[in-house]
C-alpha cells in the first residue's frame, strides 16, 4: 500500500518523459470518473450508460464560464454546482424506472446532452468545442508544467479514493447495498429506497463533474465528442473490467483501457473496433471482471491440467 | 402553406420509416426483455448491404429483400450465439450488444468508408403525385404504405395466429411454455431474426430519403429508444403512434427550432415517465 503511494507519488522523477505522465495523468482522470459510476453500477446496483453526459456538463460549463471571463475558482465552483442540477434531473428522471429502463433512460438522457453539445451551436459552439484559455494557477502553481499537473490529478484521485472508502464504510453506503440486494427488504425496514437511490445518483455526479473538471484542464478543449455514448460505454467498460464494486478496481480498468487506447490508435485506426470486442469477450469470458475473472481462468486452466473433468457450475453475472 | 404540407408529408414519411426501426425493437425488447442496442448498428449495416446489392444493379426491392434477409441470418446468429448463454442476464446483454454495435459501425466504416451514400429512389416511384396544388412525392407515399401494411400484418401475426400466441405463451411464461412442448428457444431465435431483418428493410428503405452514412446508428438508436419507451415497450399500437409521433416532433422542431429540435424530441419522453412510465400502450413498466 504504501510502496503502492510512493510510486504514485513520485511518478514523475523516473519517468522522465512527458509522454507517459500525461498518459499517467488521463488515467487518474478515468479513474476517478469510474470510482463516480462504480458507485451506481457497484454499490447501487444502477447501471448507467449516459455518464459522460454528467462528466460533460462539468467540463462544458468551467470552459464556458471561464472564456465567459470568470475567474478559474468560482468557474469551477460553479460547473461544480450545474453538474448537481444535472444531476438531480437525470435522476428524477431515471429513477421511474430501474434494471433494464434504468440503462435505457440514461442512455436517452446521454444522447440529450450530446444532443446539446452538438447542435446548440451559440451555446456550446457545436462541433468545433470550447479552448480553454490557460490551466489554473492554484496557489500560483503552475498546473501547465505535465509533473506537477499529474501530481495535483493525483491528490484529487487520493482524496476521491478516501472519500470513497469512507462512503463505502459509511451506514449510507451499507443502506445502498441494501438497495441494491433487497429493495423490497429495505423498505420494509423503513428505509427510502428511492431517496437513497435518488443521493448515490447526486454523489457520482459530483465526482464525475469534479473529473470533468480535470479533464477540461488537461486538454484545455472541450467537444461533443467527450459526451457521446462511446464514452459513457468505455467508462462503463472500466467499471466492469476493473471488478464492480470494488475500490481499485476502477484504477486497474481506466489503466488497462487508457494505455490499450493509446497503443492501439498508435498502430491502427480502429480503437472502436477493439473496444467491441473486448466488451464481447469481457461478457463471455470474465463476466465478473478482470481481477477475479484472471483468477478463475487460471484454476480452471489447472484443473484442465490435472486431467480432471472441470464440472465447476459457471458463475454468472449478478444483475 | 406548401412548406407545412411539405413538413407534414416528410414526417408522416419518416414516422412510416420509424415504424419499420423501432418495431423490431420494441418487441424485441418487450416480449423477450432484451435490451438490443445493436439495433441502429443493424439498420445502418441493412443500409450499406443495400448500397452494395444496388451497385450490383439488382433491382431496389430486391435489394431490400435480400438486405433483409442478411441481416435476418446476422441477427439469427447473434441470438443463437451470444444472446442466448446470457438469457436473464441484463447487465451482460447490454454490453455485449453494444460492444457489437461498435464493431459493426467500425467495419462499416472499413468497408464502405466515410463518405454519405445517397440510395437512388427507385425508377418507378420517381416524381409526384398532384392533388390540386398539393404535391406528394410518391416514394415517401410508399413508405408510409409499407410501414402500415407491415404493421398490421405483424399485429394480425401476434394476435390472431397460432405462431402469435407460441410467442406471447413463450413470454408470458416460458417454462409451462415448453413443458407444453413449445420450442420457446426457437420462436426467441426467430423472433429476434424478424426484428433484425425488419431493421435491414428499414436500413434500405431510408437511403433515397437519409442517405447512408457513418453514424447513422447513433442517431437510430435513441429514436427507437424513446419510440419504445414513449408507446411502451412490447406494444405495436404503441410503437406506431410513437414513431408518427416522433416524426413529426423531427421534421417540425427542425424547421422551427434548428438549435434545440434534438432536445424537443425527448420532452416527449421525459414527460410520459414522468407521468406514465409504462409508455402510452404499455402493460408493464420498464
Amino acid at each position: 500500500m504504501l510502496i503502492g503511494l510512493t510510486a504514485l507519488a513520485t511518478l514523475p522523477l523516473w519517468l522522465d518523459s512527458n509522454y507517459y505522465i500525461n498518459i499517467a495523468s488521463q488515467i487518474l482522470i478515468w479513474a476517478i470518473f469510474a470510482l463516480a459510476l462504480n458507485v451506481l453500477v457497484g454499490w447501487a446496483g444502477l447501471v448507467s450508460l449516459g455518464h459522460a453526459g454528467l462528466f460533460g456538463v462539468a467540463s462544458y460549463a468551467a470552459a464556458w464560464l471561464v472564456v465567459a471571463g470568470w475567474g478559474h475558482l468560482p468557474a469551477a465552483f460553479c460547473a461544480l454546482a450545474i453538474t448537481l442540477g444535472a444531476a438531480a434531473v437525470f435522476g428524477l428522471l431515471a429513477l421511474r424506472t430501474a434494471g433494464i429502463g434504468f440503462i435505457m433512460i440514461t442512455l436517452a438522457i446521454g444522447q440529450i446532452l450530446w444532443g446539446i453539445a452538438y447542435r446548440w451551436i451559440d451555446l456550446t459552439n457545436g462541433d468545433n468545442g470550447i479552448i480553454l484559455p490557460a490551466r489554473p494557477l492554484p496557489f500560483g502553481i503552475d498546473l501547465g508544467v505535465p509533473g506537477v499537473f499529474y501530481l495535483f490529478t493525483l491528490v484529487a484521485f487520493l482524496l476521491t479514493l478516501a472519500a470513497m472508502r469512507g462512503f463505502d464504510r459509511s451506514p449510507f453506503g451499507a443502506s445502498l447495498r441494501g438497495t441494491r440486494d433487497q429493495p423490497r427488504r429495505m423498505t420494509a425496514l423503513g428505509y427510502h429506497v428511492w431517496l437513497i437511490r435518488f443521493l448515490a445518483i447526486l454523489y457520482s455526479g459530483l465526482v464525475s463533474g469534479i473529473a470533468g473538471l480535470l479533464f477540461v484542464y488537461y486538454h484545455q478543449f472541450v467537444s461533443p465528442h467527450v459526451l457521446g455514448l462511446a464514452s459513457s460505454a468505455e467508462v462503463l467498460l472500466m467499471v466492469i473490467a476493473g471488478g464492480t464494486g470494488t475500490l481499485l478496481g476502477p484504477l486497474v480498468g481506466a489503466a488497462l483501457v487508457v494505455i490499450m487506447k493509446t497503443v492501439a490508435s498508435a498502430y491502427i485506426e480502429r480503437w472502436n473496433l477493439v473496444l467491441g470486442v473486448i466488451f464481447v469477450a469481457i461478457v463471455i469470458f470474465m463476466p465478473d471482471g478482470l481481477v477475479p475473472g484472471s483468477v478463475r481462468l487460471w484454476q480452471r486452466f489447472r484443473l484442465v491440467f490435472r486431467s480432471k473433468p472441470s464440472s465447476a457450475p459457471r458463475p454468472g453475472v449478478d444483475t | 402553406m406548401t412548406l407545412w404540407i411539405i413538413l407534414t408529408i416528410n414526417s408522416i414519411a419518416l414516422g412510416g420509416l420509424l415504424f419499420l426501426l423501432s418495431a423490431g425493437f420494441s418487441l424485441i425488447f418487450g416480449l423477450m426483455r432484451i435490451p438490443n442496442l445493436t439495433h441502429g448498428a443493424l439498420f445502418m449495416l441493412g443500409a450499406y448491404f443495400g448500397v452494395t446489392f444496388l451497385r450490383l444493379e439488382f433491382n431496389f426491392w430486391v435489394a431490400a429483400l435480400l438486405s433483409a434477409l442478411v441481416l435476418g441470418v446476422i441477427g439469427g446468429l447473434i441470438e443463437r450465439l451470444l444472446l442466448r448463454r446470457l438469457a436473464g442476464q441484463e447487465l451482460a446483454q447490454v454490453l455485449v450488444t453494444l460492444g457489437l454495435a461498435f464493431i459493426i459501425a467500425d467495419l462499416c466504416l472499413l468497408i464502405w468508408t466515410g463518405d454519405p451514400i445517397p440510395l437512388a429512389t427507385p425508377e418507378s416511384l420517381r416524381g409526384v403525385l398532384r392533388a390540386g396544388d398539393v404535391v406528394f412525392p410518391k416514394y415517401r407515399l410508399a413508405v408510409v404504405a409499407i410501414g402500415v401494411i407491415v404493421a398490421a400484418v405483424m399485429w394480425f401475426m401476434l394476435e390472431r395466429t397460432r405462431l402469435g400466441a407460441l410467442i406471447r405463451a413463450g413470454v408470458d411464461d416460458p417454462e409451462i411454455a415448453r413443458v407444453m412442448g413449445i420450442r420457446v428457444s426457437r420462436l426467441f431465435t426467430a423472433v429476434f431474426s424478424f426484428g433484425a431483418a425488419l431493421a435491414g428493410f428499414a436500413g434500405v428503405l431510408s437511403g433515397p430519403i437519409l442517405s447512408v452514412y457513418p453514424g447513422l446508428d447513433a442517431e437510430m438508436l435513441p429514436l427507437a429508444l424513446i419510440i419504445v419507451i414513449l408507446g411502451g415497450a412490447g406494444s405495436l399500437p404503441g410503437a406506431l403512434l410513437g414513431s408518427f409521433l416522433i416524426g413529426f416532433i423531427y421534421n417540425f422542431g427542425q424547421a422551427m427550432f434548428p438549435e434545440i429540435a434534438y432536445v424537443i424530441l425527448f420532452l416527449p419522453m421525459v414527460i410520459v415517465l414522468v407521468v406514465r412510465p409504462q409508455g402510452l400502450f404499455g402493460r408493464q413498466s420498464l
